[in-house]
């Protein structure tokens, strides 16, 4: 991973619309290497969908969207991990097929089972994920940001569904992304258990 | 291995595990083509008349029959936004997924033809030629059927839309399919003809299909 010393994800004015409604506008911020920032809001004030927007699933209705200092050949998606609400696994496939092939399609190249221990999720490698429960899918999910490197890290609730020791071992990963020089926006309602500024979205209109 | 092969991979694992659907189109395949003797009866030289118009009507309703899931379950399981933030440009990635769903689906397809083939009389050496029309126009199908499968995801409408869509834009793959096919059992028509019309219809949905389903997720919201 290329993480330069100047790296920067900014955004200005930005503006949303979601089914003839405006989710929010007029919203930025600014975010450096080795920063965290927690989007909270109240359901429906615009959390998913700004980081829909940052990971360029979703247009944004105004304004921009910017990460300085990245590798200027790829977007900001091609950079950025994006963990939503679904968890993206194949039941039939086993939890190293699963990750096998996100770090084969989305260019990580890695060795799986080092993401597999940090996540603790070896013992289980070879049965399939239909098999897992809600809290060791989402430990799979996570495996698959520890295992591709990419400095941009864009978490929806990343603790839900996760227990004690798991939120635990979540605050080491995202920890040790953001010594490592990443960044980090998760959207969230529970502390994340690091360091990090707040940006407070408006209430639901 | 690159992110083309991995998803081509991927997709062929999906289809022939459990409940991937791979096995689904030869049977339903094969029931189609053998319910057709018993609702026109035994005449053997009817029967060889029209068997290479119910072979293609039998594999193009059977191609089809799976294509709406194409998208669908990587959508269901948000398999598709990561799919979407990936380096390789959508229409190879889009590529790929036709690809293996060609191989797990419509290519066994032709290859069970020649066994139905005997259901319906038509003698070896022009039940080859048949198979050999199948592999080159199952292609154009699967290609085509691409772009209803796309549109039906971002649209969130169900699969019913994918037929609905594609079997108009069938229609010259299903003329030529069965003219080569008739000309091969005939001798009377020239089989070129229509077989290179044919293998021209699959390079170009080959071509215009991951361009255009590539268009609708760009532009899906």
């Amino acid at each position: 991973m290329r993480m330069a010393e100047l790296m920067r994800l900014s955004a200005q004015n930005l503006g949303c619309r979601r089914g003839g409604r405006d989710v929010f506008a007029d919203l930025g911020f600014s975010l450096g290497r080795g920063e965290a920032l927690a989007v909270t809001g109240p359901n429906g004030s615009g959390k998913s969908s700004l980081l829909r927007l940052l990971a360029g699933l979703l247009r944004p209705a105004a304004g921009r969207i910017e990460l300085e200092g990245g590798d200027a050949d790829l977007t900001l998606a091609e950079q950025a991990h994006y963990l939503g609400h679904q968890d993206a696994l194949k039941s039939v496939l086993t939890v190293r097929e699963n990750l096998q092939f996100w770090s084969d399609y989305l260019g990580g190249g890695e060795d799986c089972r080092e993401a597999l221990v940090a996540t603790g999720l070896s013992e289980l490698a070879d049965i399939p994920a239909a098999y897992l429960s809600a809290g060791q899918r989402r430990r799979l999910s996570l495996a698959r940001l520890v295992g591709i490197k990419r400095p941009v890290w864009l978490l929806d609730e990343p603790a839900s569904t996760l227990d004690s020791a798991g939120q635990t071992r979540l605050a080491e990963l995202m920890g040790n992304h953001l010594h490592q020089g990443g960044l980090i926006v998760a959207a969230t309602h529970a502390p994340l258990g690091i360091a990090a500024r707040e940006l407070q979205l408006g209430t639901a209109r | 291995m690159t992110a083309f092969s991995a998803l081509l991979m991927r997709d062929l694992r999906l289809a022939v595990r459990a409940g991937g659907g791979a096995g689904m189109g030869v049977l339903y395949f094969l029931i189609v083509v053998t319910l057709v003797p018993f609702a026109i009866g035994p005449e053997l030289a009817l029967l060889r008349r029209i068997g290479p118009a119910i072979l293609w009507l039998g594999a193009l309703l059977a191609s089809l029959l799976t294509l709406d899931r194409l998208f669908a379950a990587d959508r269901e399981d948000g398999s598709l936004d990561l799919l979407l933030m990936a380096g390789m440009p959508l229409e190879i990635a889009i590529g790929a997924k036709a690809l293996a769903h060609w191989l797990a689906s419509a290519l066994p397809l032709v290859i069970a033809a020649p066994v139905l083939g005997i259901f319906l009389n038509i003698e070896p050496r022009a039940m080859a030629a048949i198979a050999i029309t199948l592999l080159a126009g199952t292609p154009a199908l699967t290609f085509l059927g691409l772009i209803g499968a796309a549109l039906a995801v971002t649209l969130r409408r169900g699969g019913l839309l994918v037929p609905v869509l594609i079997l108009p834009l069938t229609v010259p793959v299903l003329i030529f399919g069965v003219a080569a096919s008739e000309a091969a059992i005939t001798t009377t028509m020239p089989f070129g003809t229509p077989f290179s019309i044919l293998c021209a219809l699959s390079l170009m949905s080959v071509v215009v299909g991951p361009l255009a389903a590539a268009v609708a997720f760009r532009h899906a919201e």
